[in-house]
Parts: C-alpha cells; sequence; structure tokens
C-alpha cells in the first residue's frame, strides 16, 4: 500500500475501529481469572443454557433453511410483481426493534391466537418452550440466510443450468447437482451468519421464553441479579464457545465443499 | 430430419424473421452470419432454451416446438462450453448418462469409451478451470455426445481456439459427421464454414440470406452480403442486353457504370470480378478490353498478397496488387488512375 497522507489517516481511522470492537472484550478476558472461569464452566446452569442455545440455534437455521433457500432461489432467478417488496420485508427484522419484535412475535403465538390455540389442543404451551426460542431466533436472523443464500444463486450462471437441462436433466436435478453446489459457499455463510444471529439473540427471546434460559437470557438474568462481577465468567464462556463452534463449522462446511 | 418453418422470435432488441430450413440426416449443416445475425439464438430456439414466438420445429417427424427441454434429444454445445466447475471432467461426461437409468458401472464404462474416443483418458480426474481451452472443447463434446442425440448443435465452436487445436477439433468434428452424426454448427468464419459443411445458411439480421451447398452459395451468391462472406469484394447486381456494337453482352450497374462482359443469357442477375482480374494502370491502357475506366483511388489497405486497392470508377472497385507494382504507378490515395478488366473474367449469376 502506498504510504500517502490519506492512507495513514484512513488507516488510523480504522485501527480506532477495530479497537473499538476487540478493547471491550480483551478488558472482559483480562478482568475475567482463569480460575473463575473454570468454577463457572462448571456450574450446571451454565452448560445447560450454552447447550440449550447452540442447539436451538441449529435447529432453527436447519429447519428454516429448507423454507428459505427455496426462497432465495426464486429470488435470485425471477423477477415478478411486487418483487422489490418481497425484499423488503425480508429485511425487515433487522431493522425493526428485536423486543419489538418479540411482542409481535408473542402476540402470533399466545394461548390465545389460533396457533397457540392449536398448540394447546395438544397440551402444549408455546410461550416459554424451545419452539418460541427458535421462532424469535429464526425470525430475527432468517434475513442473513435469504440474503446470503440469494447472492450465491444469482452468482451461479443461468447458463450452467440451460446446459444441464440440455443434457436430460430434471429442474430439480439441476437445481441439486449444479444451483446448490455451486451456491454452497454462500449459503453456508448465510447458515452461519443466521446460527451465528440466532444464538445472541436477546431481545425478541426473552419476551417469548425468559425461561428455559439460553445462555443471553442468563448473562443478563445474572448481570441484573447480581452484578458484572456475576455476569461476566459467563458472558466469556459463551464468547468462547461460539467461536470454537463457529469456526468449527466454517471450517468442516468449507473442506466438505473442497472434498465434494 | 430437422425441419423449421417460420420460426421467429423478439429477443433483447432483435428479431429473428420467419426463419425455415431444412437440415438432413448426416447433415454438417452451417448458420454463417457475422456476430449479432441471430445464429446463436436460432441455435437456442432449436434447443428449446428460449421459445419462439411463432413457427414450428420438426424433428424426425415429430413436432418439438413446445417440447421440454430435456426431452428434446438435441444436444447443445455451448459457445463458453457451461462445463461444471465443480465436477471433475469424469463426472461432468457421466452427467446426462445418468437420466438415462445407466448404472454406475456403466456410466463408467461409457465415460472412458468417450473420453478415449475423443483423447481425454488422462484428463478425468482434473476439474474443468484446469484445462485449456483445446481440451475444455473436447470436454464438451464428449459430455454432450453422451447424449447419444440425434442433432447436435455447436456454438461457435473454434472460435476460441488457436490455429493448432482448432485443425485438431475441425478434424474431430468432421469425423464424428463422417460416422453419421447430424450437425448444425454456427460460426461466423467463412474458412471454417467451407472446411466443414455440407450445406450451409448465410444469416445476416435475423433473416437467411440464403441456403445450399458451399459451391452453390459462393459460386452463386444472391446478395452483395453472401458475396461479401465469400471473399468476394467486386459483386453488382446487374440487367445484362444484347450490346449493338460488340460482341459482347452489356451489363448495367446503374446510370453511371455499364460493363462488358461474356454470357450467353439475357436479363437481371449478379455479377462477381475477382479482385486479382482488375488491372489498374497510371495511363489509359490499350484496346484488348472494352472495359477501361477511369477513376480515382480512396483507399489502399496491407493485404497478405501485397495491398488492396479501391478505386471509385462510378461505384467502388477492389483489387489486389503487389505493393511493387503500386509503387510502379505511383499511386496513392487521391490519385487519378484507370481501372480495366476482361470481359471473360466477370462471372455472370443469373437471378432466379
Amino acid at each position: 500500500m502506498k504510504k500517502s497522507a490519506i492512507n495513514l489517516s484512513f488507516a488510523f481511522l480504522g485501527g480506532l475501529v477495530l479497537l473499538f470492537i476487540v478493547a471491550p472484550l480483551l478488558g472482559m478476558v483480562f478482568s475475567t481469572p482463569l480460575s473463575t472461569l473454570f468454577s463457572t464452566a462448571q456450574e450446571t446452569e451454565v452448560q445447560q443454557s450454552i447447550w440449550l442455545t447452540i442447539w436451538i440455534s441449529m435447529a432453527s437455521t436447519l429447519v428454516f433453511s429448507i423454507l428459505a433457500i427455496p426462497l432465495a432461489y426464486l429470488l435470485a432467478r425471477y423477477s415478478f410483481p411486487l418483487k422489490n417488496m418481497v425484499l423488503g420485508i425480508i429485511d425487515l427484522p433487522i431493522v425493526i426493534p428485536h423486543s419489538a419484535a418479540g411482542i409481535a412475535l408473542l402476540g402470533f403465538i399466545s394461548r390465545d391466537t389460533v396457533i397457540g390455540k392449536a398448540a394447546g389442543a395438544f397440551g402444549f404451551n408455546l410461550i416459554g418452550s424451545p419452539v418460541a426460542i427458535a421462532l424469535a431466533m429464526a425470525f430475527v436472523s432468517i434475513p442473513f440466510l435469504i440474503n446470503a443464500a440469494r447472492e450465491g444463486f444469482a452468482s451461479v450462471p443461468v447458463r450452467l443450468e440451460k446446459a444441464a437441462l440440455n443434457l436430460g436433466a430434471s429442474p430439480a436435478r439441476v437445481f441439486f447437482t449444479i444451483s446448490l453446489p455451486l451456491a454452497w459457499r454462500s449459503i453456508v455463510t448465510g447458515l452461519v451468519m443466521m446460527f451465528a444471529r440466532g444464538m445472541s439473540e436477546f431481545g425478541a427471546v426473552v419476551i417469548v421464553a425468559y425461561h428455559p434460559m439460553v445462555a443471553p437470557v442468563l448473562i443478563f438474568d445474572r448481570f441484573n441479579a447480581f452484578g458484572l462481577k456475576y455476569a461476566r465468567p459467563a458472558a466469556l464462556l459463551f464468547i468462547l464457545v461460539s467461536l470454537v463452534v463457529f469456526i468449527t463449522i466454517r471450517l468442516l462446511a468449507v473442506k466438505r465443499k473442497k472434498d465434494a | 430430419m430437422l425441419k423449421l418453418t417460420n420460426i421467429s422470435k423478439r429477443w433483447e432488441g432483435f428479431t429473428l424473421k420467419d426463419i425455415t430450413l431444412t437440415v438432413g440426416k448426416g447433415d454438417y449443416f452451417i448458420l454463417l452470419g457475422p456476430s449479432g445475425a441471430g445464429k446463436s439464438v436460432l441455435l437456442e430456439v432449436i434447443a428449446g432454451l428460449i421459445a419462439p414466438d411463432g413457427g414450428d420445429i420438426t424433428l424426425n417427424d415429430a413436432n418439438i416446438t413446445h417440447l421440454k427441454i430435456q426431452e428434446r434429444d438435441i444436444g447443445l454445445v455451448f459457445q463458453d462450453l457451461a462445463l461444471f466447475p465443480h465436477l471433475n471432467v469424469h463426472h461432468n461426461i457421466g452427467y446426462p448418462l445418468y437420466r438415462k437409468g445407466y448404472k454406475s458401472r456403466e456410466v463408467n464404462r461409457r465415460v472412458v469409451e468417450l473420453a478415449q474416443e475423443l483423447g481425454i483418458s488422462h484428463l478425468l480426474k482434473r476439474f474443468p478451470p484446469t484445462l485449456s481451452g483445446g481440451e475444455q472443447q473436447r470436454v464438451a463434446l464428449a459430455r454432450t455426445l453422451a447424449l447419444n442425440p440425434s442433432l447436435l448443435l455447436l456454438d461457435e465452436p473454434l472460435s476460441s481456439l488457436d490455429v493448432e487445436r482448432k485443425v485438431e477439433i475441425r478434424r474431430l468434428l468432421r469425423d464424428l459427421n463422417r460416422k453419421g452424426q447430424t450437425i448444425v454448427h454456427v460460426t461466423h468464419d467463412y474458412e471454417e464454414a467451407i472446411a466443414l459443411g455440407n450445406r450451409i445458411a448465410i444469416i445476416n439480421n435475423g433473416a437467411i440470406e440464403q441456403i445450399g451447398s458451399p459451391q452453390e452459395v459462393f459460386g452463386k451468391p444472391t446478395s452483395s452480403f453472401v458475396a461479401g462472406f465469400g471473399g468476394v469484394r467486386n459483386f453488382f447486381k446487374i440487367s445484362i442486353s444484347k450490346s449493338e456494337d460488340s460482341k459482347f453482352m452489356k451489363a448495367r450497374v446503374n446510370e453511371n457504370l455499364s460493363f462488358y462482359l461474356q454470357s450467353d443469357d439475357e436479363g437481371n442477375g449478379y455479377a462477381m470480378i475477382p479482385e486479382n482480374e482488375i488491372v489498374i494502370t497510371h495511363d489509359k491502357p490499350g484496346t484488348e478490353t472494352l472495359n477501361t475506366f477511369p477513376g480515382t483511388v480512396i483507399d489502399i489497405y496491407p493485404h497478405r498478397f501485397g495491398c488492396e486497392v479501391v478505386v471509385d470508377i462510378g461505384e467502388k472497385i477492389f483489387a489486389i496488387m503487389a505493393s511493387t507494382q503500386l509503387q510502379a504507378i505511383h499511386a496513392s490515395i487521391g490519385s487519378k488512375v484507370w481501372v480495366s478488366f476482361q470481359e471473360n473474367s466477370t462471372i455472370f449469376i443469373k437471378s432466379s
């Protein structure tokens, strides 16, 4: 890079941004003794909470991907009336306050709604259930998957799909053998983003399910009840576990793609 | 075998107009035309990738106009080849075979067979982006041939290859055709058309200008466009009549230009005067020909045999001269010169 004055000032400003992100996290690392971290990690409540967060977010991501990926494909390949409105609707969960999203969702699944009554008929209360948590996580995180997958599909040349059709493949086979594998990298990015966003969701989840406690709610609960010192080790532990999970998923996904 | 009847299509700012043609079984049919003439669109219409606005497509007596792409029994090799970058050569070639209900072992056998036929056995484990242009071309051909299509469509298959690879692939295509494969091949290259086709259709601006054997099309072009494609620069629409003052016939191009030619026919038609039959001199030539015209040099281009000189004699006339000849007559752009050609050097094509 040329050492011009403008580049140096950009580097300085960029450095400040990086510091802004890293400093609080490092601060948390340095002010948490290792022994406290270990003892927090051994608490059943913390372990259950982190495990709950991971599996619900993963299940929510996988279930909703079955709906989101076909929609992303349609959006990438076809033009239709009101397409821009559909795109706007998809981005809506990103721009609205997540507590508001939680309230909206609550109104949708509470006992006096059609869905709530239907669940109640089977003796199941959605509020405060893992299903409610999964719905809240999906609601706020699904735009990340749809948008990434849409870009992935859009980058697959239509010509390759036409060639596959010409070679006798059915449209379904074209999708599964050409479009999906070629958009795979973007889809994985979307899945990881959706999973990560779901895991870290607090605002919408806390409204539909305070219990069972997912990790962000647990951290808030500890902070609210006992203060910063007690909440910090749980927060740090959750960050570390999240990092390990994401890096592992990414590496596995990329490796699988390379092997394919 | 393949019959197109009045195919029309309005497509991204241009139109295919009433395309009617027939390709016989075993033909090597060339669609020759400049870029943007509509060749590739026509090919995609035949393959079913684009639906025509009107007209019918019949293959082996069955109307396939509205048949799905994957049910047409037509293989298309795209200009950009469209190899699947995430599949190795083996899986690219084998791709069409799974649909046909082949078992894994049969797919392997067929892929190996095709790879041997096309000389790419050593590439089976490689991925398309790592292959050279010629290798990719062979893989694309093998993949399409795996379909065992009734009709093979090739969209500019040689355009991205160097001269050596072109010769190789031409040989390959000729061999395929000799084995009975019917081929429709799109190109903008006259030499390619002559080298491969047994029938040629010239397409320009979305319409067919002329169809026939290469000899018919380039020996008797019916438009200056077709003549130009065949490398004939001096092509005139003429009407000829008996001459009162000469044993030759008089050909009238327009008010400004008439010349004499040898012909037994009268009426309307076209005249072709080979460029190397045109003589350019500084002074008026002797009386050995009636066709002598004063003119002005309007352009001079380098040419592989020297120079191409364009002279305005009421119409543009093109001549090929050695550079030394040109220097000898001190001709440059704007020079006044004399143009002459023999009466029997002109080829007359009577309008049908």
